[in-house]
């Protein structure tokens, strides 16, 4: 392979990721707007259609405010850190049968360590800002990554011990060898996935690092302009990576039938995922600090033990 | 998969590295072009709801995130035990298999005691 492919691959992943940022908000707004019998976003371009890039362009014009008393070499690096790795972790995803960057053998390693960095930037950025909002906003939110990241890597290895593979294509076609996607023989693994995956990317019921109505705007209370765009950049790029991610290993990646082809059938399996964090902030109301690190602790975690005991169990049983 | 395909990988790695810190860093210099900067010493205060900001807010904070992120180490360190063993399952078997259940049963033993020690509240 030469070079220039490759740097065209990774231009081309980003430029679609910022694509799919736009209409992700959009459809987001949209989703929250009809559930709450509204209209959501509908005067930017036909349907709503440039209201994100509305959006965008006001943030790129916004004046740069970094408070006196914030520490500034952290403050400017913290949205930098934010973003970084939750686009790096694109290079391991396996868009169709073809359409891949790195085809790494520890591909659900690579993607869990390199994701949890984004909580470095909230944790920077909440500390630099000085701000009582932002360290409440980010020492909570860190809390509550640290400890549903446990059962969000506990709950994947249900699916490894099954395929007997890290490598992220290796699972897809573990499932079409077998027929069945792992959502059926992981389902218990699933659900704790989808929970954890939630708190991880701090949305709604578990948003409580950025508690509007107690923390202002938590652990970003202090950013503004373009500096802040990058935090929620950061945030709906890492909710993508989540649900790509759930889509290979639950949903069988770009598995379908070949009316379709494979990267369709793994967008539309991705919608599904960002669809159902628009449906969960729009139904659940907020939880609670000491019931969600309790829950974390008490049922998610003994959960994905009993789970890869479970799987472990069959596997070496059935001989699967 | 020979040697040169494995470097390829990690190449793509460090390109969308190099990208994913390129973009923030370029959106931010070119931002400069386009938004004003006119700072004054009301505009730049610390927010605090309107109000002039009493004291500094990094201060120490409750040991409970501190017990948390001890926890965290010791469950995270176990897990990156027990991926390599689910690769390998096939080959180990039933004597992998008791081993790991014996190493999973003494991480739950720990767990409880914290339950019981009510480290897992949190007040």
């Amino acid at each position: 392979m030469d070079l220039l492919y490759m740097v065209l691959f990774a231009v081309v992943v980003l430029l679609g990721l910022l694509g799919g940022v736009t209409y992700a908000i959009l459809f987001e707004r949209k989703v929250i707007g009809w559930m709450q019998i509204r209209n959501g976003p509908n005067r930017h371009g036909p349907w709503g259609l440039f209201q994100t890039i509305a959006d965008v362009l006001k943030l790129l014009m916004k004046e740069d405010i970094i408070p006196a008393a914030a520490d500034r070499k952290i403050f400017v690096l913290a949205p930098i850190l934010a973003f970084a790795p939750s686009f790096t972790v694109f290079a391991v995803l396996s868009w169709s049968d073809t359409l891949y960057a790195a085809d790494l053998n520890i591909g659900v390693l690579y993607f869990l360590g390199v994701s949890s960095m984004t909580m470095l930037g909230v944790l920077m950025g909440g500390w630099s800002s000085n701000n009582k909002y932002s360290l409440l906003g980010s020492i909570r939110g860190v809390a509550q990554m640290v400890s549903y990241e446990i059962p969000l890597v506990l709950s994947v290895l249900g699916v490894v011990i099954l395929s007997g593979t890290m490598n992220l294509r290796g699972i897809v076609q573990y499932q079409d060898d077998i027929g069945m996607w792992f959502i059926i023989p992981q389902f218990l693994g699933f659900v704790i996935y989808l929970i954890s995956a939630i708190a991880e990317l701090n949305r709604s019921p578990f948003d409580l690092p950025e508690a509007e109505s107690e923390l202002v705007s938590g652990y970003h209370t202090e950013y503004s302009g373009f500096r802040y765009a990058f935090f929620m950049l950061a945030e709906y790029t890492y909710a993508i990576a989540i649900s790509a991610f759930a889509t290979t290993l639950f949903l069988g990646g770009w598995l379908g039938p070949a009316f379709l082809p494979g990267i369709v059938w793994f967008i539309l399996k991705m919608c599904i995922f960002m669809f159902i964090w628009f449906w969960l902030r729009a139904t659940l109301p907020r939880a609670r600090v000491d019931h969600l690190m309790q829950f974390g602790w008490k049922v998610l975690i003994p959960l994905a033990l009993l789970n890869i005991v479970i799987t472990a169990v069959i596997k070496v049983w059935m001989g699967w | 998969m020979g040697l040169g395909v494995y470097f390829d990988n990690y190449i793509y790695v460090l390109l969308f590295l190099t990208l994913g810190v390129a973009l923030p860093v370029g959106a931010l210099t070119f931002g400069r072009l386009l938004r004003p900067k006119n700072p004054y010493a009301e505009k730049i205060t610390t927010y605090e709801s309107g109000i002039s900001p009493t004291g500094d807010a990094q201060i120490r904070y409750h040991v409970a995130y501190y017990i948390v992120a001890l926890e965290f180490v010791i469950f995270d360190v176990e897990t990156v035990f027990l991926y390599p063993w689910a690769v390998a399952l096939d080959q180990l078997g039933w004597v992998g298999l008791n081993a790991m259940i014996i190493f999973i049963a003494i991480l739950g033993l720990g767990l409880a005691y914290s339950w019981k020690k009510k480290v897992l509240e949190w007040n």
